[in-house]
């Protein structure tokens, strides 16, 4: 069941940032080019080859999906054109943004109304959250 | 009405597993004209083609439907099977059922029902089918090497070897090519210059070989056995039967200031120069950009100096014309510009240098007489840091860089390496890689001595960025096996530039109708069974033209191609490809429509007498094809506007025929 | 026009491939095993300015569906200028063909190198796929041709 569950998400995080980590060839160019290398416990290369073996439960624990500055440099020096930041960048949506995980169901949500919201704002957080 | 014999191979498994052979051959047996029909395991094999022979001699067989492998394959097997049972060669043909059907149909029932078809039509082709004689052409015994590199000179010099005249075009103003440039070789170290230049000065000396250098190819006309080729010789504004080499003028010439090309821009030479001691021909070539009595007519030190009187300020460029029977390829490579690759500083210092660069670096007859030293401040560089794979194995749509790789980086920065760490033991050597690939003898023993003997520090895993900072190079690259992101600061770094084929390839292979692949290497005419030939006749490719390899694998390719422009030059005779098209005189009114789109200029007109039906004589225009130099491409068929243009072996019967077996 | 068991329309493609580069980029398909529908049969010319057309006539008339033309890419025709000639005749054929209701999707010119296997493969499914999608052609069909 649990696997069943990591599969899904590897193909989630897939499609999302529509990186196909097969591509690698283990140059380790991103790492070398990594500005926040040093911050982190997993580096870029292993990002791709953890997403690639289907590792994604110890990539969504750590830290290093926030050390990642989005600098895009991985993704302009990749020779095979891999992009790892966007792989990050889907990995930490995932986690921030967790699909089927509301925090409130719809029926709580008139209750908590305020009239003076504005009808907007509601339809935004919802477009934000419900992706 | 043809007796016909039809033959499904089953190819082993490679046809027969999604291809129903029995029923094809069943389904032939029924189609009008077909007397025999059969199947067989291997109908290319010795027994196959005795059963062919068997089949033809006792059902009387006049035409032949070959179901089988491409005809790209094996058209020639069966055409001279037939010749040995009797029959005219061109009374075979091929229905390709596996390439074009069992390989790339998984359903038995439709690669089946899709055989009978090409059978079917294959039948109806054959029905048409005409026996046709090829005609003959004279060989031209002289051959033409494009290109005077290692892979040139070793092509030259085995033609001539074989008492063949050979012309070498080499456009630089010396024989020699890259291989002058390098320091050492790999991977016995041995010097390139003293086994490169002694093949220089034979194939000055070979009285077979004449070098056209300083020269291009401009124009290349008619096919195998018979190309006319236009080559224009630059101006030297040296008159080269003159020039003894002596050099004094290169050393008087006021113009200093003239980049040095042969040591890759690093150093200069004059505006009259002798591009390297060893060059060949040894004679001077004045730079026209930069003479200053070419640009502004006051100046002629030159001149005055010249004991021989070698200089003419007038010389005009040259056009020569030749006819050769065959045409080697050997245009080269170079390295690919490294300034796009922002990351690794290329353009912001002087101390990050190419490999090429660095092998001038550490010449003898170098910018710096062989000691190894910084371009930025002449000092001794005491890190070194060698990068792998620049622009070599990128993705195919990569912006930047080549897909392939370029084979030989991994063992020359072996070589840089080890060299460095021979000399100067002092100095740090660190090599970045993503894999190191030693195929080759005693090339891996090569690459272990650089580590185990010399300590050349090697790292798995790729420089990300460069940045010069005081004096110094600030490398950041990963350690994929420490698991760490190493900082170094280099006092020089060398880059592993990616080679591609040299920019004149393209326009040439436009020239001699050769083909390409993406990345502008010649195709070879079978990637493993003919790999120095051009799929052109009479075009032959070697060294580096054709994919990147090494020196032993350049010569090695360059003897070959020499061995097979020998077998082409050592034929009198060259039998043509029938297949050419035939004007009907009696339908042709002499337009010129077909003359106008024969790109060989094949077709002629004559005025020729006619009976006509009322017994009258009436002279008429009619084409006339000639047969040696039509080479088939049936451009004239279409353009003929009365229908009197026919191309043997596709006639438009012929074709009609198969269309309709196919609609049916 | 054929018809299978499933009473699944099958379209009949008619392919010329020059000998030089798309018959052999064909055999390069087959090679890498690159699998592409059975409906289209090649016929073999030396070169795609050998492409009358009257033969492209000739198949709509014997109830082709779909007939495509590979050649080489321009300015690599074995020939020097063959793929010109075909480029330039099958503008006009094609135009005319539209205008007399045999749509343009039917049709169709494709330069295909000796080396590009996988783009004969991709184009052939492609072009199968469109033609499959218009249907029979009835247009030009001489019933006169039909047993």
């Amino acid at each position: 069941m649990e696997q069943n569950k990591m599969a899904s998400l590897n193909t989630q995080i897939l499609r999302m940032s529509g990186v196909n980590p097969r591509k690698c060839m283990r140059c380790g160019k991103c790492s070398g080019t990594c500005p926040a290398y040093d911050e982190m416990e997993y580096h870029p290369h292993q990002f791709v080859h953890m997403v690639e073996t289907g590792d994604i439960a110890s990539l969504l624990q750590s830290e290093s999906i926030y050390k990642c500055l989005s600098c895009f440099a991985c993704v302009e020096r990749c020779p095979r054109g891999v992009e790892p930041a966007k792989l990050i960048e889907a990995i930490r949506s995932l986690k921030t943004r967790p699909v089927g995980q509301n925090h409130i169901t719809p029926d709580e949500i008139p209750a908590l109304l305020d009239e003076d919201l504005p009808q907007q704002a509601i339809v935004s957080a919802l477009r934000k959250y419900m992706k | 009405m043809q007796r016909i014999g039809v033959f499904v191979c089953w190819c082993g498994s490679n046809i027969a597993a999604t291809v129903d052979v029995h029923a094809v051959a069943e389904a032939a047996r029924h189609e009008p004209g077909v007397v025999f029909s059969t199947d067989y395991q291997y109908m290319c094999s010795q027994a196959g083609q005795n059963m062919i022979i068997e089949a033809v001699k006792e059902h009387h067989l006049t035409g032949l439907v070959i179901c089988s492998c491409s005809p790209r394959m094996h058209e020639a097997t069966f055409r001279k099977t037939a010749a040995n049972a009797g029959i005219n060669p061109y009374m075979v043909e091929i229905a390709n059922i596996r390439e074009q059907c069992s390989w790339v149909h998984k359903d038995m029932a439709a690669g089946t029902e899709k055989a009978i078809i090409l059978a079917k039509a294959a039948i109806a082709k054959v029905h048409l089918n005409t026996a046709l004689t090829p005609g003959e052409s004279k060989v031209t015994k002289r051959a033409l090497v494009i290109g005077g590199g290692i892979a040139g000179i070793q092509t030259a010099l085995d033609i001539a070897e074989a008492g063949f005249p050979v012309d070498i075009v080499e456009k630089e103003p010396t024989i020699g090519g890259k291989m002058a440039q390098l320091d050492k070789t790999f991977p016995t170290l041995d010097c390139a210059a003293c086994i490169l230049t002694p093949k220089m000065v034979d194939a000055a000396q070979n009285e077979n070989i004449r070098i056209i250098s300083y020269a291009q190819v401009e124009e290349v006309g008619g096919f195998v056995g018979n190309f006319h080729v236009k080559i224009r010789k630059k101006a030297r504004f040296v008159n080269e039967d003159v020039c003894t080499g002596c050099g004094l003028c290169t050393e008087k010439c006021p113009q200093k200031k003239v980049p040095n090309a042969f040591n890759l821009n690093m150093d200069n030479h004059r505006a009259i120069y002798i591009p390297f001691a060893q060059a060949v021909p040894k004679v001077a070539v004045i730079d026209p950009n930069y003479c200053t009595m070419l640009k502004t007519g006051k100046c002629g030190v030159c001149a005055k100096v010249c004991t021989a009187g070698a200089i003419d300020y007038k010389q005009q460029d040259q056009i020569i014309e030749e006819e050769y029977g065959a045409i080697v390829a050997a245009t080269g490579y170079n390295p690919i510009s490294v300034e796009k690759f922002d990351e690794f500083a290329y353009s912001q210092s002087k101390d990050v240098i190419t490999s090429l660069e660095f092998e001038r670096l550490t010449n003898a007859a170098g910018p710096t007489a062989g000691k190894l030293l910084r371009p930025s401040d002449g000092e001794h560089p005491h890190t070194i840091v060698f990068v792998q794979c620049v622009g070599s194995r990128c993705a195919a749509n990569a912006a930047k860089g080549k897909e392939y790789c370029s084979k030989i980086c991994c063992m020359y920065t072996a070589k840089h390496a080890m060299l460095v760490r021979d000399k100067y033991p002092d100095t740090d050597v660190y090599v970045f890689y993503i894999d190191v690939r030693t195929p080759g003898k005693n090339f891996d023993e090569f690459y272990r001595r650089a580590v185990e003997e010399y300590g050349v520090h090697y790292i798995k895993g790729m420089v990300g960025k460069i940045t010069p900072e005081n004096g110094k190079l600030k490398v950041q690259g990963s350690d994929l096996i420490a698991d760490k992101q190493l900082h170094i600061d280099a006092d020089l770094v060398v880059l592993a530039a990616a080679i591609e084929p040299d920019k004149s390839a393209r326009p040439l292979a436009t020239m001699l109708t050769a083909s390409m692949d993406t990345n502008d290497f010649f195709t070879e005419a079978h990637p493993k069974l003919r790999p120095v030939e051009s799929p052109t006749a009479g075009i032959f490719l070697s060294g580096t033209c054709q994919g990147p390899k090494d020196i032993p694998e350049t010569v090695s390719q360059a003897s070959a191609a020499a061995a097979k422009v020998i077998g082409l030059l050592s034929k009198n005779t060259l039998k043509g490809n029938p297949c050419v098209a035939q004007s009907d005189e009696w339908m042709c009114n002499g337009c010129s429509s077909c003359a106008n789109v024969c790109p060989y200029g094949a077709i002629t007109y004559e005025n020729k007498e006619f009976r006509m039906p009322d017994r009258s004589t009436k002279v008429r225009r009619i084409a006339k094809v000639n047969p040696a130099v039509c080479q088939g491409c049936g451009a004239c068929t279409v353009a003929c506007p009365s229908g009197a243009m026919d191309l043997n072996g596709f006639k438009n019967n012929q074709i009609m025929a198969e269309v309709d077996a196919i609609c049916k | 026009m054929q018809v299978n068991e499933n009473n699944e329309f099958r379209p009949k493609i008619v392919a010329f491939c020059c000998n030089w580069c798309s018959y052999a980029g064909a055999d390069l398909a087959g090679n890498n095993r690159l699998a592409y529908p059975a409906d289209i049969k090649i016929i073999r010319v030396p070169c795609s300015c050998r492409v009358n057309p009257m033969f492209i006539l000739r198949a709509f008339q014997r109830g082709a569906d779909g007939v495509i033309l590979c050649g080489c890419h321009p300015g690599d025709c074995h020939y020097t200028s063959g793929n010109y000639y075909t480029r330039r005749r099958m503008a006009m054929l094609f135009s005319m063909l539209n205008y007399l209701g045999i749509e343009k999707e039917r049709t169709r010119v494709e330069w295909v190198s000796a080396a590009e296997g996988a783009k004969f493969a991709a184009t052939m499914q492609d072009f199968a796929e469109k033609v499959k999608a218009l249907g029979p052609n009835k247009r030009l069909e001489d019933l006169r041709c039909k047993q």
